[in-house]
């Protein structure tokens, strides 16, 4: 008897260590002799600078070294561009050290090293830099335009890439339509924030001239790569670790931010090991930021709402370099289109540098961005033609019997966005039932009568999953009867044990206990690239698969010489292979790996041990969908706005584990409400981050999420083995929408119109009072 | 975000306390709860020589009913006054003001006297005490002396306190029989820093007139008390449109100034509309 573990809701693998306080973070790594480090950070947003005078820092006692620039030498080089852009006209990445002139607050500039972290910090405020400051480009739109401050100076403006994208007949579409909707809609600047900030710690081994590196990386393998190459070392000279990570969703996948180069760098210097421990306030200024668009769209729609045509011309925000490449706005252009059959679509986009840290993707990827675009132009077209929100979606949704529909578009990872596997109607069926919308619309003549303004909104999503690159995974069966399961893509809390404990354990028929994962270490799997675009499950749960599946044909293989029975006559069952109808006649999978490596007499040609490793990669990778429907109170005195109701109706096809879905999609929907009215990051007209704390930025905590109810919808994915589509982001992706949508609904009679997220309680009074928006 | 280096000091009795601070001015600071203190000193925004802890200070943590009359020390936790049945059944508005105060664990360290010492523009306590006409008690090299609440809230993050003064204690008059109170919040989460509050209390003042009190706080000013208001409650009761006029008096004599959570428009509305339902909230509970 094989257990169906694939579907069931096991408990978490992981959570007994975590819970236990077990786990090993980056700051549990304690070495000895160990020393810390903090990094000098521009405090302009744009200057010049010609020396850095460390000496009264190198005075202070315990002070080991203050590194600059200067001291890189090679490994100073320009970091790698992840991805290309047909519209590049001059991409430019980082350095781990500005050398010579800083483009953003919070730049690093030079690295102290101390025997404490309170010691390294008092350091920084002694050493002296003579920035000459320079006009700064902040805002988005001034930026992108001609004649004001450039980002870098060898360049002749500020657009690093102008991409336009096609796909129907976009001018008959404008010329058939009976409504032309034209509007500015601006997802607004966010950050992700793990409640686990980045950190680094590098250990040299002089004897060898190796060095080991824990690093809270989402891509272990990748980092591993470009750090050897700055430190002019071999690969295998190089080892990442990404131990227990405190969540990523994006932040901690970067090739490479300063620290993960410079803290190796020190500590070979200094033939020590170095820790740096991201303190919250760097994370504002030195990690990485998100969303700020600023689409200028254009819709053309018959008088009975059918969308014939979407023109969108966007800026986005890359902030001071793009080493990512403009994917934002990529995967934005991409999924423009939605669940709909829009027969034309046109997209043109400007990547624009400002003076404000680097912008790469977070939990979506430029997938809210677009998805607010859409849906909320969905909702304005249905008010303009006096249309439900709802009954306008179900006129223009890809039905399951138009699937495989290709919608022309060109996601991530050069990915044909296809729709199939799901059915759009009866998300939004399931939904609208759920909400009980129509009751809502029902009641609120009577109760705007009372005062009491209750709106319903929904959003859908369609969600690029499962894309490329490949990603591969070692199984292994032990002669202990452990099965050794690696890779190269890390955990920040996701759950891969469990979920390729469950794949594993089921394909070989064997007890979940007796199978060890182990992910995120280069020594252990270098192959792959890493966690995230919700495609571990997709991509590396099918390389799990493929790995199991080869290993169980060895077993049978080895068994059926063993028992001198065929293969087809042998079953797998509780750790042993079984002859079918005789159980009493089988030997344990232990047993196999003991023969499976015969030291004295292997055969030339033949490989030990009852092993394999597959290498999975999804060419059309796998669409995930759903609908968010929310059920809004605003209080029209304040502002302040309660979620009286939050419904998710999803498919991500085949769920490996139902619970690991469930914290997905909650966890993602609570950052997409955070998204939709709390989290936004400001500067001033100098480029000053105005947003550095959480007293600022406004995380929604327990007691501001409402309770989300869940349906799921189980389409298999024909596209993988395992029928799986990626959960990882939909649950942020259209929480903006819904939330505006369901906003707008409740202050119809005020003909409130939501062109911006996050909204505040000010800008809903604003639209409530009729005010120009602030 | 490591604090620059300070020595620490922890003495037991508030004389040691007080000479302790007499004996290093104003490069020492007092260490109450932490909870605003510590981010302070980790931002490096505070700098100080010396912390002194006032933690062990066990005389300084009593929370007593005397001649009707509350006592609260000053390193009462302000989870354990906001616990206290006595506060609760004679002052229920401090224990309502003491919930929208961040959350459950910093009102388990953070301290009566660190809140009102430390004087945020935004918080709760120094206008709930504006409210209460509270007696504070200071102890410093010269000798002990009483600081009415009016008086202790001198503009933003400053008080009456020398630097050589702690403050020891707390004093809240009885309130009247059938008073009726009203607490009302605008926080982005719960647990933010009030964008707006509002105080309000009606005090029976015989032949059924009453003695209102409404004091606003989160305009950035401090907390203010709003006279207009005051006078129309005071002069035409809780009826008919009375609490909405007095919202919009208290409207209209606040002044707050744009910043980065919202612009000063929103917060007059805020005021307006906050200061309508205490004094509503107020009304319902009068005379009961
Ligand atoms: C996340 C968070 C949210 C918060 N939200 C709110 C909120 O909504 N509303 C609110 O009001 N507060 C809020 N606070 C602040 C909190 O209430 C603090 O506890 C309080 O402001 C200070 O009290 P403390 O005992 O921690 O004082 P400390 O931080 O120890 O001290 C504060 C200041 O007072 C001085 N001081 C302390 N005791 C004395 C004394 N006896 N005599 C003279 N000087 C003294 C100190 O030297 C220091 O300058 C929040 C804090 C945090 C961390």
């Amino acid at each position: 008897m094989t257990t169906r573990l694939i579907g069931e809701p096991v408990e978490r693998r992981e959570d007994e260590r975590l819970l236990t306080g077990r786990a090993r973070f980056i700051d549990d790594v304690h070495l000895s002799d160990m020393l810390h480090a903090a990094v000098l950070r521009s405090p302009h947003a744009k200057a010049r600078f010609t020396r850095i005078d460390a000496r009264a820092a190198l005075a202070l006692p315990g002070v080991q070294a203050v590194i600059t620039h200067e001291d890189l030498g090679a490994a100073n080089m320009p970091m790698p561009l992840l991805n290309e852009d047909p519209g590049f006209i001059h991409p430019r990445t980082h350095r781990a050290l500005a050398p010579g002139q800083v483009r953003f607050v919070g730049e690093a500039v030079a690295l102290v090293v101390a025997d404490s972290r309170y010691l390294a910090e008092d350091a920084l405020d002694l050493i002296e830099v003579d920035y000459a400051p320079g006009a700064a480009a902040v805002d988005l739109v001034a930026a992108a335009a001609p004649g004001g401050p450039l980002v870098h100076d060898d360049t002749d403006s500020n657009v690093a890439c102008r991409t336009a994208d096609n796909t129907g007949d976009i001018e008959s579409a404008f010329a058939a339509a009976d409504f032309v909707l034209r509007e500015e809609l601006r997802p607004e600047r966010g950050a992700a924030q793990p409640m686990e900030t980045r950190g680094v710690v590098a250990r040299y081994d002089a004897s060898l001239d190796t060095i080991t590196i824990w690093d809270t990386t989402q891509a272990p393998v990748s980092a591993r790569g470009v750090i050897a190459d700055k430190l002019g070392l071999s690969e295998a000279a190089v080892t990442v670790i990404a131990p227990d990570v405190g969540g990523g969703f994006g932040v901690k996948i970067f090739l490479v931010y300063p620290e993960e180069l410079l803290i190796p760098f020190a500590a070979r210097l200094l033939d020590r090991p170095v820790k740096w421990i991201e303190d919250r306030r760097e994370h504002f200024i030195g990690s990485n930021h998100e969303r700020l668009m600023v689409h200028r769209i254009e819709v053309a729609a018959t008088r009975d709402g059918r969308i014939l045509g979407i023109k969108d011309r966007f800026l986005y925000d890359s902030g001071a370099y793009c080493p990512y490449g403009p994917i934002n706005a990529q995967c934005a252009q991409a999924i423009l289109p939605g669940p709909y059959k829009i027969p034309a679509v046109h997209t043109e986009y400007e990547a624009v540098y400002t003076n404000t840290p680097v912008v790469s993707p977070y939990r979506g990827a430029g997938q809210p961005h677009g998805n607010f675009v859409t849906e909320a132009a969905m909702n304005h077209v249905a008010r303009a033609l006096g249309l439900d929100a709802a009954e306008i979606r179900r006129r223009n949704l890809v039905r399951p019997e138009d699937c495989p529909w290709d919608s022309g578009r060109i996601f991530q990872g050069n990915t044909p966005f296809i729709h199939r596997d799901s059915d759009y109607p009866l998300q939004l069926a399931k939904a609208v039932d759920a909400l009980d919308y129509a009751g809502v619309k029902r009641g609120q003549p009577a109760e705007r009568e009372q005062g009491i303004f209750r709106g319903a909104g929904i959003a859908f999503f369609v969600e690029g999953t499962g894309i490329s690159p490949y990603e591969g995974v070692e199984v292994r069966v032990e002669p202990t009867g452990h099965v050794h399961v690696a890779t190269g893509f890390p955990s920040q809390g996701q759950g891969h044990h469990t979920t390729l404990t469950q794949i594993v354990a089921e394909t070989l028929a064997v007890a979940p206990e007796q199978v060890v994962v182990e992910s995120g270490r280069s020594d252990r799997f270098a192959w792959g690239v890493g966690t995230f675009a919700s495609r571990a499950a997709v991509v590396g749960g099918s390389a799990a698969l493929g790995a199991a599946k080869a290993v169980r044909a060895k077993a049978l293989d080895l068994a059926s010489e063993e028992l001198e029975v065929a293969p087809e006559d042998l079953v797998l069952a509780d750790g042993a292979v079984h002859v079918k109808g005789a159980p009493q006649m089988a030997v344990t999978l232990a047993a196999l790996a003991y023969a499976a490596n015969p030291i004295n007499t292997l055969q030339a040609g033949a490989e030990p041990g009852l092993r394999a490793a597959d290498y999975y990669r999804s060419p059309d990778g796998a669409i995930a969908s759903g609908v968010h429907g929310a059920v809004v109170v605003v209080d029209i005195a304040t502002g302040m706005v309660e979620i009286e109701t939050y419904v998710v109706v999803h498919d991500c096809g085949v769920m490996i584990n139902p619970t690991i879905v469930e914290g997905q999609i909650l966890g993602g929907t609570a950052q997409g409400i955070g998204g939709a009215f709390y989290e936004k990051l400001r500067f001033d007209e100098d480029g000053q981050p105005l947003v550095t704390t959480f007293m600022d930025y406004l995380i929604p905590t327990a007691m501001e999420i409402p309770p989300i109810e869940i349906h799921h919808m189980e389409s298999r994915c024909s596209l993988n083995p395992l029928g799986v589509k990626g959960v990882g982001e939909g649950g942020a992706i259209p929480a903006a929408a819904a939330f505006a949508g369901a906003v707008e609904d409740a202050l119809e009679p005020f003909g409130a119109t939501v062109r911006a997220v996050p909204l505040d309680p000010p800008a809903i009074l604003a639209m409530i009072e009729g005010r120009a928006e602030s | 975000m490591k604090p620059p280096p300070f020595a620490y000091e922890c003495p037991t009795e508030v004389a040691d306390a007080v000479a302790l601070l007499a004996a290093h001015g104003a490069d020492a600071r007092p260490l109450a709860g932490g909870q605003s203190l510590v981010p302070l000193l980790n931002f490096r925004l505070a700098r100080p020589a010396v912390l002194v802890d006032l933690n062990r200070i066990t005389a300084l943590g009593q929370i007593a009913v005397e001649n009707g009359a509350l006592r609260i020390g000053a390193m009462a936790r302000q989870a354990a006054v906001e616990a206290d049945p006595d506060v609760g059944r004679g002052w229920p508005l401090l224990t309502e003001a003491i919930g929208h105060i961040a959350h459950p664990q910093i009102r388990n360290r953070g301290t009566i006297g660190g809140s009102l010492a430390h004087n945020d523009p935004a918080a709760e306590l120094p206008a709930v005490m504006l409210a209460l006409d509270t007696e504070m008690t200071a102890r410093g090299s010269k000798g002990t002396r009483t600081i009415q609440a009016q008086d202790f809230c001198a503009g933003t993050m400053e008080t009456a306190l020398a630097p050589d003064e702690l403050l020891t204690e707390i004093r809240i008059p009885a309130l009247p029989e059938g008073t009726g109170w009203g607490f009302r919040e605008a926080a982005r989460r719960q647990g933010d820093f009030a964008l707006i509050a509002v105080a309000v209390l009606l005090r029976p003042s015989g032949a059924g007139g009453i003695d209102a009190r409404v004091v606003v706080t989160g305009t950035g000013e401090g907390p203010v008390r709003m006279r207009g208001a005051e006078v129309v409650l005071t002069e035409r009761g809780t009826e008919g449109d009375a609490c909405e006029v007095a919202g919009n008096a208290a409207a209209e004599a606040s002044e707050p100034a744009d910043d980065p959570h919202a612009p000063a428009w929103y917060r007059q509305r805020l005021v307006a509309a906050l200061t309508q339902r205490a004094c509503r909230d107020a009304a319902m509970r009068l005379g009961r």
